[in-house]
């Protein structure tokens, strides 16, 4: 048995460390002995092998989209590729119509974009999900209007893991003609995509979710039928004016080595992380009284979002010191605040419960696993025993029926 | 956040979790917070014969700081008279716990909890005398 790291990672979906494979790629791209030269330098050997390099790693990352690499635009990460897809694509088609779609449980730089947008005069409608997290085709196609210009829907939900019927969203965009914008920041590695297949119009993607570095991302850009975008950085006309800014070769570098392991490993990680998955849900379903907050079948195989019913958030984050998780409910300084995600799914007991987001990757183990599960075993009957709520349950009171002294 | 070694002992050794028998005459029960809130205490305190409060016992649903408050309540009440019990303020369990500014609503609750039972107690006390 091999010895325990202590803290355990359970955070992959937060972020994810550099594969060594990666980060030796990125270390020939920095000192004088690498090749660091700027890719936009034309004149000389230097230019030209950088350039060689970050079109290589274009390449990568347009195989693991099923995409041209003309339609790869280098961004600084995925909340820069969501603010250009959503604004550049509205502002671009305003004569045409003001309105934009989105789903309440999209990533903060998908709402907040849309609610600068509305601040500039346009109209944004937030969808609700169905109780597992996933878009109401029906509903969804009832909300596009004529004057509907931008549809932007996440891959893979960040927080639940579900993973929304994205070809399905697709045709329908296709078909009533409004340009598709998809957050795919969680995807690369864990579920498979094809543009073409899904009628993606705009594809927001970063490097360090997927074993890359922070600081880079990628936003795909349909040629055919061609996707307008109005520029939001402007300034050299780098990448065909989409995006100006000098290259960062080494970043580049490493995002296009990340997805290309991403891409060749993902068969055999997705059977690996299913496994773990499995095992740190069968080591727990017994635990009365626990919800698992979205779909578990269409949702990528690392991550498992658990509500807690009767314990507090922070107190069981508290006991589960030993492990990097991260937890649904942000806990202010009075009061329990359920994440917008899971309110969005309407959970009816959320405020009496605290969820978990674990979620595995790439270095987890069996060993790491089981060691959760006796911590989480632990820590919620521990819990449980010093809740009067629980006790209240257990004697069948309805905790909505008491009156209770708000403080 | 950083907790005190003093709210990690509390938290990780709770004194005196259970339940009174809230029927008795002796016991005063005191229930305050809410779940909405996050934090939900529950007090419960044992008048002895002596005029003095011979029993204890807590449960409280909340952050570790909320758990250690009425855990530390819970010792600080035992052997006082009712009076005695009444001059407890929540400062004296922020010096205790040494509880930063974004837990003293803990405190306070605790404080409050501690009236709930108080406030149980004597009207139980008066019921019978009458």
């Amino acid at each position: 048995m091999s010895s325990l790291n202590i803290p355990i990672y359970m955070d992959y979906s937060a972020t994810t460390p550099v594969d060594e494979r990666v980060a030796k790629k990125m270390g020939e791209c920095l000192t004088q002995q690498g090749y660091f030269g700027n890719p936009a330098s034309r004149s000389h050997s230097f230019g030209w092998r950088a350039e060689e390099l970050v079109e290589e790693a274009r390449q990568n990352v347009a195989t693991l989209l099923g995409a041209d690499p003309r339609e790869v635009i280098w961004t600084s990460g995925a909340t820069e590729s969501d603010n250009l897809a959503i604004k550049g694509a509205a502002h671009f088609n305003k004569k045409k119509g003001k309105h934009i779609i989105t789903v309440k449980t999209e990533h903060k730089a998908v709402l907040d974009t849309c609610r600068q947008l509305e601040r500039e005069g346009f109209e944004v409608t937030y969808l609700d999900p169905m109780e597992n997290g996933l878009v109401d085709l029906d509903v969804f196609k009832a909300t596009i209007r004529d004057d509907t210009t931008v549809v932007s829907i996440m891959h893979v939900n960040n927080e639940i893991g579900v993973i929304q019927d994205i070809k399905a969203i697709g045709a329908i965009c296709r078909e009533k003609g409004v340009v598709f914008h998809v957050d795919a920041a969680q995807s690369p590695g864990k579920v498979a995509i094809d543009v073409e297949d899904m009628n993606v119009d705009l594809m927001s993607l970063c490097a360090h979710k997927a074993y890359g570095p922070k600081g880079i991302g990628a936003l795909y850009v349909r040629r055919k039928p061609r996707v307008r975008l109005e520029a939001q950085i402007h300034g050299g006309g780098h990448e065909r004016g989409f995006r100006s800014g000098t290259l960062a070769t080494h970043q580049i570098v490493g995002m296009g080595e990340a997805f290309k392991i991403a891409h060749e490993e993902m068969a055999d990680e997705h059977a690996r992380l299913s496994n773990l998955r499995d095992r740190l849900l069968d080591g727990i379903k017994d635990l009365e009284e626990i919800y698992i907050n979205g779909d578990l079948k269409q949702r990528i195989p690392g991550n498992l979002n658990i509500s807690f019913s009767y314990v507090e958030g922070e107190s069981l984050i508290m006991s589960l010191k030993d492990i990097a998780v991260s937890s649904g409910s942000a806990c202010t300084s009075a009061s329990l605040e359920p994440s917008y995600v899971l309110r969005a799914l309407g959970r009816a007991d959320e405020l009496a419960s605290s969820s978990i987001r674990f979620t595995l990757g790439r270095y987890s183990t069996e060993e790491e696993v089981d060691y959760t599960v006796e911590l989480i075993k632990t820590a919620v009957s521990k819990l449980r025993d010093l809740s009067p709520l629980w006790d209240m349950f257990k004697e069948g009171v309805d905790l909505d029926s008491v009156e209770w002294a708000h403080h | 956040m950083a907790y005190s070694d003093k709210v990690l002992d509390h938290y990780e050794n709770p004194r005196n979790v259970g339940v009174l028998d809230k029927d008795d005459p002796s016991v005063g029960t005191g229930m305050v917070g809410a779940p909405a809130c996050g934090d939900v205490m529950r007090l419960q305190i044992k008048l002895g014969a002596d005029g003095r409060i011979e029993d204890a016992k807590f449960k409280t649903y909340g952050c570790g700081s909320a758990i250690a408050s009425s855990s530390l309540v819970t010792e600080m009440v035992k052997g006082k008279t009712i009076d005695e019990v009444e001059a407890i303020k929540n400062m004296d369990i922020v010096e205790e716990l040494a509880l930063p500014p974004v837990k003293i609503h803990c405190s306070v609750l605790a404080e409050d909890a501690i009236a709930a039972a108080i406030a149980d107690l004597k009207s139980k006390q008066q019921a019978k005398a009458s």
